[in-house]
């Protein structure tokens, strides 16, 4: 008698345990349908025509955690010379979840010196972030990082 | 209304690669935000930002609603002469800002 007491105490237990284990995980928002991977590679698409997208050369400097998606600070390098006929022309930032796949643009020359640029940018949820330069000698080369955001961007309310 | 800082050293010797950083307060709303009533509150954001020395032009974005509030943009380039760096802020309700600095190259 006293050990099925025990074993139902038990089972309680352990299910209780586990179900604050699944309330500890965060709750979806609903939130406007935004960009997918599809618009991201579709927004690729537009800057890289058929072009082949290379992994490497470049930097992407972004912390993996952020608190506030609202501002976060983003860095990208690139390893080329940045002599008159080797030099980065441009570096395009794409995410992956925000409204909108596009980030920014950033045109470069061989005046630049070092190819690197960094700006503040937004996270309306937790995602990928691709960062791809243009060379002079017209390949794509392109670095990633995953970001997990605890507080997003862009789409809450405005008192 | 709007205001603009500039980073850029005063001197440098010919060839240095220099930092330049540049911040605009503009509050860059994205056009996707709601008020409390359910209203979409139109985009305003910086769209282009422009940087050019002694006349040509260096460095350039496009800008989206994903760059955060009061745009922070850095970059790089090679001190060749001593002149003047000429910055321009382009955006949405005819949003147009342009601020200068002064460089010496030994």
């Amino acid at each position: 008698m006293r050990k099925s007491e025990g074993s139902t105490r038990r089972r309680f237990l352990k299910f209780a345990g586990s179900a604050a284990v699944i309330g500890a995980v965060p709750v979806v928002s609903l939130r406007p349908v935004g960009a997918t991977p599809d618009t991201m590679a579709a927004a690729i698409r537009t800057v890289v025509g058929t072009a082949a997208v290379q992994t490497g050369k470049v930097k992407l400097d972004i912390p993996p955690l952020v608190e506030n998606g609202n501002t976060v600070p983003m860095t990208v390098s690139v390893a080329s010379p940045m002599t008159a006929n080797e030099y980065v022309k441009s570096i395009h930032v794409f995410n992956e979840k925000n409204p909108q796949p596009n980030v920014g643009n950033f045109y470069l020359g061989p005046r630049a010196g070092r190819a690197q640029i960094s700006t503040r940018i937004r996270l309306a949820d937790s995602q990928k972030i691709i960062a791809i330069a243009r060379l002079s000698d017209g390949s794509f080369w392109s670095a990633t990082a995953e970001v997990v955001v605890t507080l997003a961007a862009c789409t809450e309310e405005v008192i | 209304m709007a205001s603009a800082l500039i980073n850029v050293p005063k001197k440098a010797k010919r060839g240095d690669v220099i930092e330049i950083k540049t911040l605009m307060s503009h509050i860059m709303e994205t056009g996707y935000r709601r008020t409390a009533s359910g209203e979409l509150v139109p985009r305003d954001i910086i769209t282009s930002f422009t940087c050019r020395y002694n006349g040509e032009e260096i460095f350039r974005a496009d800008l989206f609603p994903a760059i955060a509030a009061n745009p922070f943009i850095t970059f790089f380039t090679v001190a060749t002469e001593s002149g003047k760096f000429d910055f321009e802020w382009i955006g949405d309700n005819g949003f147009s800002e342009t601020a200068s600095a002064a460089i010496t190259v030994e």
